[in-house]
């Protein structure tokens, strides 16, 4: 464990806290788990001016020090020095928001009470100055009886003073105790805030004219609920059109190193094995990444400007008629980004059944390795032509298989909130912050750990498992003399051949039964095991090299095999991290089988109706 | 009067609040965002759209979002002075 200094920032939520951590860590943070809860722990090296080199920890944010939420109360024992896993603090930054200084002064004076050699953060005061507030700083440090730094953390302002202030605090042992001072009532903290907050305010002007102009249209029941639904419909065709040229440069970058191994290496096995395996393979998923991070890139803007609770705010009737909160919108969409975040985001909701719930229908909402699949199935069967009004007929396809995910949840939470988990009150309290911009860096640092996340998957999970698929693939050979096709020898032909029956129903053919396997994995696994499937197969026929995937499913399967296939994704059991992460939140193997079992059952069925309806409309 | 049924925008003070009607936890996070007796609030919108839903109120700098169930537990009065 290192031995540095230990500074905490910690906060109300919506204190601008993370972009403080941002600006003072820049790249060098550390992402990690506190042992035995799920909750982020966000630790960052942050260089002081006298050259002092201390660990920053970002804290997750919290009204009190009396928690109501697992990682609220994460905060309180970090702070009191009783978590596993981290040091007691040397020092604590506390971040208060300038333009709402009451109620983050309450939170401040319990901390303080606790006498850690403290430095305050008077953060976003350019939105405070926007909101017709002036502040005096100094006027708030002889009150607090700490020095108070007025910042802008998405501007950079400030950070050289408080990291000055940092410097002069932390040698101190602990800070004075203000008189009188009784932190554990609340009343009495509250009007001492009251207090405070008056005398630091030079002047001040009716607040939140931009945020309330805003919220006119943005929390209005039509037409706040039109902007949601056309933000997300934006969403997914941005998904679609923005990503066609950085698609189409990785493609071309993949099919000249592929023309190169090729004219470089002798034809062997362990030719076939990286052109195959490895370029194929791997190449079928790294493709994606553009669309995966336009899609977290659309997320971190909805979070980040403070749009998302007003997406809750307005989902929150629709939410309640399925025994939800509106709380629970926001795991569900980052769910669209993946159902691990979006499952270890459910922390936030206090009540258990809610929690619950909400964990068993996120893998329903449409993740983004999800995407990969919808995509490649899409451009092979869809045709690229527009509908009426100019919409992307590709697009509105994609976008009907999110609906379809939503949709789906929406009816488990229904039957799951009227058996297995009923009872329990779901309630909706939640703050809405003020509309900010969000910082250029901060979106470019989110979406590079996004991308390196990503790449990771495909280095790692993804690499192997296409290897593993590539060896039972090609191994054993058939007879030189057979004209069946030569994934019908292999082990996984064999292996698929078993579970074949079972599928063929619901339309599936081997090679998709063989897919479905891997992508337990991870789902994009199902694009890379179909390629490296129908190369092998290929490689056989003389004019095979030239095909990409799409033109090789567009031959092969039928429009109702196709269909049944994406609607069997749309309810897919979930991906090996889910589940794992579904088993550490439920602390234990009940709930997660539970989750494989319905989910399982529910793509079976939903392709196979999607499958004979097709047929039977002659599709 | 009730905060769910004031007229929007027109600021109020609270009265009474029926702690009763919420989970210890819901209270202390009404009481953490500030609402208490003699503060001051205004409804600012309703969601409601396909029914039920919740009401967003301005407290003091802060807006906060509830259901129409909690905001019906706060008597509101329009003409009275603050308290704090």
């Amino acid at each position: 464990m290192s031995t540095q200094p230990l500074v905490a920032l910690v906060g109300n939520p919506n204190a601008g806290k993370s972009a403080l951590f941002n600006a003072l860590t820049g790249a060098r943070q550390k992402l990690g788990n506190y042992p035995g809860v799920t909750v982020e722990r966000k630790i960052g090296r942050l260089p002081l001016n006298d050259g002092t080199i201390v660990d920053l920890v970002d804290l997750p944010g919290t009204y009190s020090l009396n928690p109501t939420s697992p990682d609220e109360e994460v905060t309180r024992n970090v702070i009191m020095g009783h978590q596993a896993g981290e040091r007691m603090p040397d020092a604590l930054v506390i971040v208060v928001d300038a333009a709402n200084l009451e109620n983050h002064l309450r939170f401040a004076l319990e901390l303080l009470a606790l006498g850690l050699p403290t430095v305050v953060a008077l953060n976003m005061v350019d939105l405070a100055t926007r909101d017709g507030l002036e502040l005096d700083a100094a006027r708030l440090a002889d009150d607090l009886g700490v020095p108070v730094i007025p910042t802008v953390a998405v501007r950079r302002r400030g950070l050289d003073h408080l990291r000055t202030e940092l410097s002069h605090v932390l040698p101190l042992a602990a800070i004075p105790l203000r008189p009188g001072h009784k932190a554990d009532d609340f009343a009495a903290l509250r009007q001492e805030a009251h207090r405070i907050a008056r005398r630091a305010i030079m002047s001040e002007s009716p607040s939140r004219r931009l945020t309330g102009a805003i919220d006119r249209v943005a929390l209005h029941p039509v037409a706040g609920m039109i902007l949601l639904l056309t933000l997300l419909f934006v969403m997914f065709q941005g998904v679609f059109s923005w990503s066609e040229l950085p698609v189409a440069m990785i493609e071309d970058g993949l099919a000249a190193l592929e023309a190169s191994v090729v004219s470089a290496l002798p034809d062997s096995v362990g030719r076939d094995f990286l052109v195959q395996g490895v370029i194929g393979g791997v190449g079928a998923v790294i493709v994606f990444l553009p669309q995966i991070l336009i899609l977290f890139f659309f997320i971190l803007m909805l979070e980040g400007t403070g749009y998302m609770t007003r997406a809750a705010f307005l989902m929150d009737g629709v939410m309640a008629r399925v025994g939800l909160s509106g709380r629970a919108f926001i795991p569900l969409l980052s769910s669209f980004a993946c159902a691990v975040p979006g499952i270890m985001a459910t922390r936030t909701i206090s009540d258990p059944k809610d929690r619950l719930t909400t964990i068993l229908i996120a893998p329903l909402m449409t993740c983004s390795a999800r995407l990969p699949v919808y995509t490649l199935i899409i451009a092979a069967f869809i045709p690229a032509r527009t509908v009426a009004g100019g919409i992307g007929l590709q697009g509105l396809v994609l976008f009907l298989l999110y609906v379809a995910g939503i949709v789906g949840a929406f009816v488990a939470a229904l039957l799951l909130r009227r058996s297995v988990t009923k009872g329990g009150g779901g309630g909706f309290l939640m703050e809405l912050p003020k509309y900010q911009m969000p910082h250029l860096r901060d979106m470019v640092l989110g979406l590079w750990q996004r991308a390196a996340i990503f790449l990771k998957r495909a280095g790692t999970i993804i690499f192997v498992t296409t290897m593993v698929l590539w060896l039972l693939l090609s191994f054993p050979h058939p007879p030189a003399n057979s004209d069946a096709p030569a994934i019908e020898y292999s082990a996984a032909g064999r292996i698929a051949g078993l579970i074949e029956p079972v599928l063929r129903p619901i339309g599936f053919n081997r090679e998709i039964s063989l897919a479905l396997i891997p992508a337990i994995a991870a789902r994009e696994v199902a694009v890379s095991a179909l390629a490296t499937a129908y190369s092998i197969d290929d490689s056989r026929s003389e004019d095979a090299a030239a095909r990409s995937l799409t033109e090789r499913l567009a031959g092969r399967w039928s429009l109702p095999t196709a269909l049944a296939f994406l609607a069997w994704f749309v309810f897919a059991p979930q991906c090996i991290s889910t589940i794992a992460v579904t088993r550490r939140e439920t602390n234990g193997w009940r709930w997660p089988l539970f989750m494989i079992g319905y989910l399982l059952a529910a793509a079976y069925v939903a392709a196979g109706i999607v499958f004979w309806t097709a047929r039977a409309l002659g599709l | 009067m009730r905060l769910d049924q004031l007229p929007h925008r027109k600021p109020a003070y609270v009265d009474r609040i029926d702690w009763a009607c919420m989970s210890p936890a819901e209270g202390q996070r009404l009481r953490e965002f500030g609402i208490c007796e003699g503060a001051s609030v205004e409804l600012l919108h309703r969601g409601g759209w396909l029914g039920g839903g919740a009401v967003a109120c301005r407290v003091g700098r802060m807006t906060i979002a509830m259901r129409a169930g909690h905001a019906a537990a706060i008597t509101v009065s329009m003409d009275a002075a603050p308290r704090q």
